[in-house]
């Protein structure tokens, strides 16, 4: 038989040291220049941010209402100059559902997925090592072992048993039917932004496109993620989400909040919402849905609950869930008879979970945080 | 494995005596009316090497787009196609026709095409001993229809699509968006593309089914044949149930475009997440048709380099036969998040959880195989061990994305798309390198470089993992899939994808430099150029084989078992 290539892989190896180390220098050197670049441009962004600070504060309060700046942004990408090590990772978790997903991934996945490919890794550095052909000369026949195939069944199925259970339970978790006095919120689709319907506190809607680059930068917000109307909703009470999709189909997705839910046409998806504290979570459009798929960014305000009923009551027609009771018990009261006394039977109590509404004067005065 | 060509060598004779073996047609009755499968395969890997070109072309104006935050790129491509001026709109749109172009480019025209059309065109029938395919003529037709349905997508580029020209609708063709969503014809005929491609896959199927079942030397049973065959066999079969569901989603979609149906539109009745429920019976089993064939290649590279059988013969047919069985019954781990009930939500967790089984089965035994072997690293070999460990991460992140609780969050993000760019761009490719490094020289009759093919490895090896691990960061801090633009705290990882895109495309460089090579300057190659470990039929052959091969038909002597009769009759020729 003709020789072919005599080259084996040592001898190639070597030779390709030299590209080898030169090439890991070319990649060390071109990731060096992307985070000069970075570092100079955060640089910018920070300075931006103080001085458009105040101007923010003062059209918010000519508004009526104080929205949160910049400091309250919780739900963010990381980027890698700020934090290497947050920007490989995923986004501190602020639902409760949102910190068991965390933990089984931390916990439970990450170690699978390392432990396999390290032990596959390894292995193939053996027979490398060790069954090459100057290593072993004369292949043995092997071809079959019941017992090894039999091992190498068993314990993936039993690595996956390990797995199935949280993630079985966590599913469970994120299923959870909403209370009936959460309150509900739908998220409506649109080509190419979110509109949000307060369907308890009057059926009001809020329009909320992206914030234009220049205007976000100047607002120290981060571009393609800031908004011109956030969507405000109350903290550490149950919120029934729902989504909708008025033309294509859209997701309603939130990183930090462990939280996507797609926005289709014909259809709401509900999903019950807890957020656990008080600040902005920015999130995105999920699902392609056209040109603009990628400019119709999702930025949540959880403000405490007396302070969202504050900015319900600043939205046109927005009227809490306490004002809402009393109308409906002053329509349903009879019309005044001659006694004095009125029973009125149809009345519904107050809803235990809700605190009466405060008037929008009082709402920053008080302490309202959330107790659940 | 029985099957060895010493047992084939006492009756085979020696077809360079045949002249009339080697008659071939003249240049246009050969190419492009051909019926010989090794033709066919050829032109299908042609097909697919240029097919790849133009995907991983796209591929690169992504990478461009992406390597800082802004729309840089997409207003040139867009004036570059005809346009003038480019609006916001129509540089949104252009990105979402070319995520589009490169997703169903590289699914239909470059992996399926290659791994398929020219791999299996060219070695099931040599492997099991076959003098071409059952069906040759309706094989020309599968290649020429796939060509008309490539043509027909590109030429969805230059027409309107709603917001710009071409189909902006993904590889997915997701209704609304591909119905109401995209006026003009461009959807029309991206639609009509994936129609005739399917035509022609489906055909093809029933092509490589019909000649694995009747068309096998005598004494090769089904338990005897080499397992580039069994993987072909499975993948034959998905292909005929999963692309009739795709077809029938299609045509519903090309009729709730223009004849006024509503399948998939709520206000008369129909709802959008039914079409994703049909696409995704299509879409999973698809994606085994992509690296099915990929694990039947590796298993005989693996096998031939450790100069060893195969470990767990049967282990590693039933497993990929288990694969294709589980891959129909895991659909909508596609779709977590479109609103599911929380019970079949638990089910698609546990099912797609199982299919993990038999996949660490085959990765387990290809170890196996090459324990206590002799190895030899060439550039096939390296190949298929780079196969086996990207495999195996693509393969771990599969799982973490099977927990319907954490995709979640995972869902249509860049984790997504680094997790299938694993097992596809890593996986599907790196076996296609592999069976193209092992079987050029056979397909040629000329060598390629053995140096070059090691540079090539590497570069592409080293490229890749930039391109893709990266995206495993990105897609936990929440950047979504097709987007063009992001906000900068994204930007590192995604400038260093970009530069390990144009490692990658280095690489390709030497590929196509050593191809050259080999095509002008190669040595010859002789029958069995790698030596003792290659015992499949096709080694028993010239390189190239005759035109016509096996016109006596090789007989498999029966080595180990006496109870494995031969159970079908060979055709008779």
């Amino acid at each position: 038989m003709e020789s072919i290539d005599a080259m084996n892989f040592g001898a190639i190896a070597r030779k390709k040291l030299n590209l080898l180390a030169l090439m890991v220098m070319a990649a060390f050197t071109l990731s060096a220049v992307p985070q000069a670049v970075l570092a100079q441009s955060g640089e910018v962004v920070q300075a931006a941010t103080a001085e458009a600070e105040e101007t923010l504060v003062t059209e918010a309060e000519a508004a009526g209402f104080d929205y949160y700046g910049p400091e309250m942004i919780k739900g963010q990408p990381t980027s890698s100059e700020e934090d290497l090590w947050k920007s490989m990772n995923f986004q501190d978790q602020y639902t409760e559902t949102g910190q068991y997903a965390l933990w089984m991934h931390d916990a439970i996945l990450i170690p699978m997925v390392f432990i396999i490919s390290i032990f596959v890794l390894f292995l193939l550095m053996w027979v490398m090592f060790r069954y090459n052909k100057r290593a072993n000369t004369v292949p043995s026949k092997t071809s079959h072992n019941t017992v090894i195939e039999v091992i190498w069944t068993v314990i993936p199925v039993l690595i996956l048993v390990v797995i199935a259970v949280p993630s079985i339970s966590l599913l469970a978790d994120q299923y959870e039917t909403p209370p009936e006095d959460a309150i509900t919120i739908k998220a409506n689709g649109y080509q190419w932004y979110w509109g949000y319907e307060y369907l308890d506190n009057g059926g009001f809607e809020v329009i909320s496109n992206m914030m234009p680059e220049s205007d976000a930068l100047d607002a120290g917000l981060p571009p393609q993620l800031a908004v011109d109307n956030r969507m405000v909703v109350p903290v550490g009470v149950p919120i029934r989400l729902q989504t909708f999709g008025a033309d294509v189909i859209h997701s309603f997705g939130v990183p930090s909040l462990w939280f996507k839910i797609d926005a289709v046409p014909g259809r709401i998806n509900e999903k019950m919402l807890i957020i656990e504290e008080p600040g902005i979570y920015y999130g995105q459009c999920m699902e392609l849905c056209g040109a603009r798929h990628g400019y119709m960014p999702i930025a949540i305000e959880a403000r405490p609950l007396a302070e969202y009923n504050a900015w319900v009551q600043s939205q046109p027609g927005g009227m809490t869930r306490a004002q809402i009771e009393a109308e409906e018990a002053a329509a349903a009261m009879p019309a005044p008879a001659a006694d004095d006394t009125v029973e009125v039977e149809g009345v519904r109590p107050p809803v235990s979970s809700m605190e009466d509404a405060p008037i929008a004067g009082e709402a920053r005065t008080q302490d309202t945080s959330p107790t659940t | 494995m029985a099957t060895t060509a010493e047992g084939f060598d006492a009756h085979h004779e020696d077809h360079a005596a045949h002249d009339h073996a080697d008659h071939k047609p003249a240049f246009f009755a050969r190419w492009f009316m051909s019926t010989n499968h090794k033709d066919i395969g050829t032109l299908y890997l042609i097909f697919a090497i240029i097919a790849g070109i133009i995907g991983g072309a796209i591929s690169g104006l992504m990478r461009a787009e992406l390597g800082a935050p802004g729309l840089q790129v997409m207003g040139d491509v867009v004036n570059f196609l005809g346009g003038d001026g480019a609006s916001f709109d129509q540089q949104g749109h252009m990105w979402n026709v070319l995520i589009t172009a490169h997703g169903l480019i590289m699914v239909f025209f470059m992996v399926m095409p290659a791994m398929i059309g020219g791999f299996g065109n060219w070695f099931v029938p040599l492997m099991i001993g076959a003098p071409d395919m059952a069906f040759p003529r309706m094989n020309n037709v599968s290649f020429w229809l796939t060509v008309v349905g490539f043509i027909s997508l590109l030429f969805s580029l230059f027409v309107p699509g709603g917001t710009g020209m071409g189909a902006g609708v993904g590889w997915t063709v997701y209704a609304p968006l591909s119905t109401t969503g995209s006026v003009g014809p461009a959807v029309d005929f991206a639609i009509f593309s994936l129609h005739l491609a399917g035509a022609g896959s489906i055909l093809g199927a029933t092509n490589f089914i019909t000649t694995i079942f009747n068309m096998r030397a005598p004494g090769m049973t089904l338990h005897k044949m080499p397992l580039f065959v069994w993987s072909v066999l499975v993948t034959a079969f998905l292909l005929l149930l999963a692309l009739p569901v795709l077809a029938a989603a299609i045509t519903m979609l090309l009729t709730d475009r223009n004849f006024g149906t509503t399948f998939f539109d709520p206000a008369g009745g129909g709802d959008p997440v039914l079409y994703q429920h049909l696409f995704w019976f299509f879409g999973h089993p698809e994606v085994y048709i992509m690296i099915l064939p990929g694990f039947g290649m590796i298993s005989q590279i693996v096998a031939t380099f450790s100069r060893k059988p195969v470990f767990g013969y049967l282990g590693m047919a039933y497993a990929m036969v288990a694969i294709g069985v589980v891959g129909f019954v895991v659909w909508a781990h596609h779709m977590y998040t479109v609103g599911l009930d929380v019970n079949t939500k638990m089910y698609f967790t546990a099912a797609t959880m199982v299919i993990a089984v038999p996949t660490g089965i085959k990765i387990f035994s290809w170890i196996a195989t090459m324990w206590g072997g002799s190895l030899e690293f060439k550039s096939p070999m390296v190949w298929a061990m780079g196969f086996i460990f990207l495999f195996t991460v693509g393969g771990v992140t599969g799982v973490v994305l099977a927990n319907g609780g954490i995709d979640d969050n995972l869902h249509d993000t860049y984790y997504v798309v680094a997790h299938f760019h694993y097992v596809l761009s890593m996986g599907a490719v790196f076996s296609m390198f592999a069976g193209f490094y092992y079987w050029f020289p056979k397909m040629s009759g000329r060598w390629h470089s053995e140096f070059l093919s090691h540079v090539h490895f590497w570069l592409f090896f080293i490229g890749v993992n930039v391109i893709f691990f990266p995206m495993h960061f990105l897609g936990l801090q929440g950047m979504a899939r097709r987007y063009p633009d992001f906000t900068p705290a994204f930007s590192y990882w995604n400038e260093i994808a970009t530069y390990g895109y144009m490692i990658m495309a280095g690489s390709m460089i030497v590929f196509f430099v050593n191809i050259g090579y080999a095509l002008f300057a190669g040595k010859r190659a002789p029958g069995n150029y790698w030596g003792e470990g290659a015992t499949t039929l096709e080694w028993s052959l010239s390189s190239p084989p005759p035109f016509h091969q096996f016109e006596t038909l090789p007989v498999i002597e029966d080595h180990h078992s006496p109870d494995d009769h031969i159970s079908e009759k060979p055709a008779t020729a």
